[in-house]
């Protein structure tokens, strides 16, 4: 194909995807590069905006609430994240053995993905819930506790709480990617081994893990991401509380920009966030890359 | 070796049983919930299923008018955004398919990098410049977000079944004379039906659900969408409310389930396979 005939492609080409084009770049693209920008000014709602450099950045450094905002946030992210791979593969591993009522249990296994991230709060209050919850009056009638703990204004339940009910949403959505990958591992491997009179463990162990492990890197790429990111599942469970205890780096920008105002700062606290996401993420699929060529 | 595989069935058999209630039994409970009188819930008696069933709470909700009309709204905008997106996604995905340029590279990339960046970063310039148009505590505005919000993935899931319709279909239509618009909405948009369904449900799931833009873009109790009305919902504590919000939350969960039953079959089937070998 000659030169002329390429742009001409080309060009009939972007015709047709200039209706999808055009607003995806006015409403995401150029906000995003504005908020970006904005991290690095003092802007405040309806004041005129100045850029401040990274005096943003140094206020961060200073500010209690940013520093804890961002451990409970790698608390969180970590423990979620770790956990919904671990289960969802458990989880998948049993489905792929396709027992019997097997479409049963994969419906079953999507509900609470299925549900809004708001009603997935909303679902769990209702289980912590000191009065009424049936996490209470399990652990009453059966002797354990004697008295209600109230699981999310409790400084000392409150994390390990939000984080149960965090992996119980996202175990589905790790689960369905990861049998996805299993069953697209080649049977003859596993003959081919059978043969030779390996056991289960070793058959997961040196055909499962190997051939799963891009779906896996994906999955635990964007779950991290996913998780860094939640929002509405812990502001209806504490909506950051107690005492800011649960208060994950988006309730924090939230807070920031539209409780407080503070736009600009709100803005660097997302950049700082796009910086820590990246640079795991990096660390972790070059670790994964180097593996995968040994 | 009869008895091994045996009991490996059983086993396995026990570990799905285990997920499955620890996966759905906050729900049943929520609904077990939303059926029992406000005593019952707080009689401490831990029960599933309630004792005297009644539909007190549920009938609450429909007088109290609020909720009614957030679902409303969240159906209009949903449908509103599902509506739109689509149409502006199937030229472009015929694009994205047939004539694979540099577009391509480009779209998917901000498909899976815009990933990385928290909405917070967009929200706020898309704040500043939706109140300065209006837009603000407005259900169009609302929609155009979600509109663009749905348009990366479902440009992308539409492209890839494009891809599997043989060219010589859309060849013969224009040998007899068909423009480019009508090969797309008369011959390929027919063919993809099965690609558009799946695109509608998850365009208009994703809308239905979304939280965060909403919270911050509807401040208008008569605007807000079902999920700012039951966080909502939610901020107000006392014993009366608990059945109600399970009530709402029933109903609310209703149409996500539903729609995502649907929408599980494409997702465990060609889609997901597609998107991981990309």
């Amino acid at each position: 194909m000659n030169e002329h005939a390429r742009a001409a492609r080309s060009r009939s080409q972007l015709v047709l995807l200039l209706p999808a084009l055009i607003p995806v770049f006015l409403l995401s693209v150029v906000p995003l590069l504005r908020g970006v920008y904005l991290g690095f000014t003092d802007y405040t709602l309806g004041d005129p905006i100045g850029f401040n450099g990274i005096a943003n950045y140094i206020r961060m450094a200073e500010d209690v609430f940013f520093w804890k905002s961002f451990q409970v946030g790698f608390v969180w992210t970590l423990i979620v994240t770790v956990g919904q791979v671990l289960l969802g593969l458990c989880l998948a591993l049993l489905l792929s053995r396709k027992v019997r009522f097997n479409s049963w249990y994969s419906a079953i296994m999507l509900v609470p993905w299925a549900m809004p991230p708001i009603i997935r709060g909303i679902v769990w209050r209702q289980v912590y819930d000191p009065d009424a919850g049936i996490l209470n009056g399990v652990l009453i009638s059966a002797g354990i506790i004697d008295q209600q703990i109230n699981w999310l204004s409790s400084f000392e339940y409150v994390i390990p709480a939000v984080i149960v009910a965090g992996i119980w949403g996202e175990i589905p959505k790790a689960a369905v990617f990861l049998l996805a990958g299993l069953q697209s591992i080649p049977k003859d491997l596993y003959e081919a081994v059978r043969v030779d009179g390996a056991d289960r463990w070793r058959e997961f162990r040196h055909i499962t893990l190997p051939m799963l492990s891009p779906v896996l890197a994906a999955v635990v790429s964007l779950s991290f991401m996913w998780n860094f990111n939640t929002f509405g599942i812990v502001w209806v469970l504490t909506q950051g509380g107690p005492g800011g205890l649960t208060r994950l780096p988006m309730l924090a920008a939230y807070e920031e920009a539209f409780r407080y105002g503070y736009v600009g700062y709100a803005a660097a606290i997302g950049n700082v966030m796009v910086l820590v996401i990246s640079v795991v993420l990096f660390g972790y699929l070059r670790v994964q890359l180097k593996e995968s060529r040994v | 070796m009869k008895l091994h595989s045996r009991l490996i069935d059983a086993a396995t058999h026990a570990g799905l049983l285990l997920f499955a209630l620890f996966l759905v039994f906050p729900l049943i409970w929520m609904i077990g919930t939303s059926f029992k009188p406000t005593t019952e819930i707080y009689s401490g008696v831990v029960s599933v299923i309630p004792e005297a069933p009644s539909l007190d709470h549920y009938r609450t909700i429909f007088q109290e008018q609020s909720i009614f009309t957030s679902m409303l709204n969240s159906f209009y905008v949903g449908i509103a955004s599902t509506v739109i997106a689509i149409l502006i996604a199937l030229p472009g995905s015929y694009a994205l398919a047939r004539y694979s340029t540099r577009w391509n590279k480009i779209i998917l990339g901000w498909v899976l990098g815009s990933q990385i960046f928290p909405v917070i970063l967009v929200m706020i310039p898309l704040y500043i410049l939706l109140r300065s148009m209006m837009l603000t505590d407005s259900l169009l505005g609302l929609t155009l977000v979600y509109v663009v919000w749905a348009l990366p993935f479902v440009l992308w899931m539409l492209q890839g079944y494009v891809h599997s319709i043989p060219v010589e279909i859309e060849e013969a239509a224009s040998i007899d004379g068909a423009s480019r618009m009508q090969v797309i909405f008369r011959i390929v948009a027919p063919l993809l039906l099965p690609a558009v369904g799946a695109s509608v449900l998850f365009a208009f799931v994703s809308a239905w659900n979304e939280f965060f833009f909403a919270l911050v873009l509807m401040k208008d109790p008569g605007l807000m969408t079902v999920q700012v009305e039951l966080a909502r919902f939610t901020g107000m504590e006392g014993q009366a409310r608990t059945g109600p919000l399970a009530a709402a939350s029933v109903l609310a969960t209703v149409p996500s389930v539903i729609l995502f039953g649907f929408l599980q079959k494409w997702f465990s089937s060609g889609l997901l396979a597609g998107a991981v070998k990309n």
